[in-house]
């Protein structure tokens, strides 16, 4: 069993401080690293990658430290987010020199292996810099696969991909995963994160805000308290109802409507509808106010 | 030294429109020789100055820096560089293997030119060529490194090199004979000199110490390359 290690892990860059106090063990499966742009997410992966030091703390990959250690690349794999790769070498070529840099015993069976698992067989003799941002997406991850390794790091794999790639992708990763694989990847999208992932970190703001399976994560994000802003024929008749019931923690008559923050996100959207009905209200327009993943993330971090 | 590295290397230096210059720069040492040749200008005066003020002085440096930052420069900058550390490959393996193939760039195009240039000015005579041949390639082995090094350790690589050999070499040794000592290009000349028996090259620095600076130079430069490339910190895309 291969575990990636963080304890009390810290980065900063002068007086800026891009990664404060994590601490997290991650295993086998697939984890999912979350947090809005910026949030330091790829200092992290960086530091587990071995490209950056930590400024204080340690990273180990059962036990042995990450930095300054090449001989852990024979049990990493990294697919850094940014295109670049060897443009004017061909996807086969690409990987294949990969594979000889890992001094592979076959390197041309790896290279054949690695490609097939990531389809793309048929575009290998074509030069990357004329490939699509999926396909360059796909031959980085052959190239971090070539040498099986029992751990991979995935720095935003989905970023521009179209929803048909992204879902390859998402397929890839799950089946890697089952082979008894400790994958991470990062990413700002809490749907990405969702679908494929069954373990998920929560970064914001360089800090460890949460972890738990996504359910746990989704509940906590939607027990947060929730605004929306509802216009409807009648809004005064509207808001003496919802404070009545009481799954609301604050209702204010505005004149673009009803600005309401609902403690009880589920309640709240199931009743709405109803209580509009009984007290024969029409609605125009119910919209959630603060829905950006920034002020979900805020939140988080507040509690 | 890794063969992979090597080719890939090779390849990324030649399909770069800056290869262009690799070509062009002794393409101009060449013809000057073979025009001078021609038009019968050939007397050890005029040779030494070609392949004094031409290809030591102005080619070999500029070659030097082209290849030596290009071999891994750019690779830094775009982050491509992520790929050969992220492999079990001690990093003075790739630090080394960088520098042998832009040493083989710089004899390829400074040193043979040089030859070529020198025989078509003096023939053999007066060990000219083979002098001028040998001083380039020290030299050219010292200014690799020194590039090498920078452009692992700085940015501005480029414009930090020109600034050394333009600037500092040519210009200011000129009226600051001190400066001169502390000259690549002064410590090749003397070499130069020593296998040379024209009377045309003038050096200022003693053979012993060029060979000992050039040679403390060259470990220096290696060293420090692979000191910062073990500790180099790819720059975070946030």
């Amino acid at each position: 069993m291969t575990v990636l290690r963080l304890e009390n892990v810290s980065r900063w860059y002068g007086n800026v401080v891009a990664v404060n106090g994590v601490s997290m063990e991650i295993g086998p499966g697939v984890t999912g690293l979350l947090g809005p742009n910026g949030a330091g997410k790829s200092t992290l992966i960086h530091m587990m990658g071995g490209f950056i030091p930590p400024s204080s703390g340690t990273i180990t990959l059962d036990g042995e430290p990450i930095w300054r250690n090449p001989a852990i690349y024979r049990r990493l794999g990294l697919v850094p987010e940014r295109e670049t790769a060897y443009d004017f070498l061909t996807g086969r070529q690409f990987v294949l020199a990969m594979a000889k840099l890992f001094r592979l015993p076959d390197p041309e069976a790896a290279t054949d292996r690695a490609l097939a698992l990531v389809e793309m067989e048929p575009a290998q003799h074509r030069v990357i810099g004329k490939y699509s941002k999926g396909m360059k997406q796909r031959i980085k991850m052959a190239s971090a696969l070539v040498h099986d390794p029992p751990v991979l790091l995935l720095d935003e794999p989905f970023n521009g991909m179209d929803p048909r790639q992204r879902l390859h992708l998402m397929d890839l990763i799950r089946r890697m995963a089952a082979e008894g694989r400790t994958i991470l990847f990062s990413s700002h999208i809490l749907e990405e994160v969702e679908r494929i992932a069954e373990h998920i970190e929560v970064v914001v703001a360089g800090r460890h805000a949460a972890s738990g399976d996504f359910r746990a994560i989704r509940r906590l994000m939607s027990d947060r308290p929730h605004q929306f802003l509802v216009r409807s024929s009648d809004d005064r008749t509207l808001a003496a109802a919802i404070i009545a019931d009481g799954s609301a923690r604050g209702v204010e008559l505005t004149g673009k409507g009803v600005r309401v923050e609902a403690t009880d996100f589920r309640r709240f959207t199931w009743l709405l509808p109803r209580l509009a009905k009984q007290h024969g209200v029409r609605l125009w327009e119910v919209s959630p106010a603060d829905e950006s993943l920034e002020s979900v993330f805020e939140y988080l971090v507040a509690r | 030294m890794n063969v992979t590295i090597a080719l890939i290397t090779l390849r990324s230096m030649l399909s770069r429109r800056r290869a262009l210059l690799l070509f062009l720069l002794p393409a101009v040492l060449l013809s000057l020789a073979a025009a001078l040749n021609i038009t019968d200008n050939t007397e050890p005066g005029t040779a030494a100055g070609v392949l004094q003020q031409f290809a030591l002085a102005t080619l070999l440096p500029l070659l030097a820096l082209i290849a030596g930052t290009g071999v891994i420069g750019p690779e830094i900058d775009d982050g491509q560089i992520m790929y050969i550390l992220t492999k079990p490959i001690g990093r003075h393996v790739v630090v080394l293997t960088k520098l042998v193939v832009a040493i083989a760039l710089v004899v390829a195009f400074a040193v043979v030119p040089t030859l070529v240039a020198g025989l078509l000015l003096r023939g053999t005579a007066t060990g000219l060529a083979q002098g001028f041949t040998v001083g380039v390639l020290a030299a050219g082995v010292a200014y690799t490194a020194v590039f090498v090094a920078l452009a692992v350790a700085s940015r501005s690589a480029v414009t930090i090199g020109l600034l050394y050999a333009l600037v500092w070499e040519s210009l200011l040794a000129q009226f600051a004979p001190g400066a001169r000592s502390v000259s690549i290009q002064q410590w090749g000349l003397s070499i130069a000199d020593a296998i040379t028996s024209s009377s045309a090259v003038e050096a200022t620095v003693r053979t012993p110490v060029a060979v000992l600076l050039l040679a403390a130079v060259t470990v220096a430069g290696t060293a420090l390359a692979v000191m910062r490339l073990r500790t180099l910190s790819v720059a975070s895309a946030e």
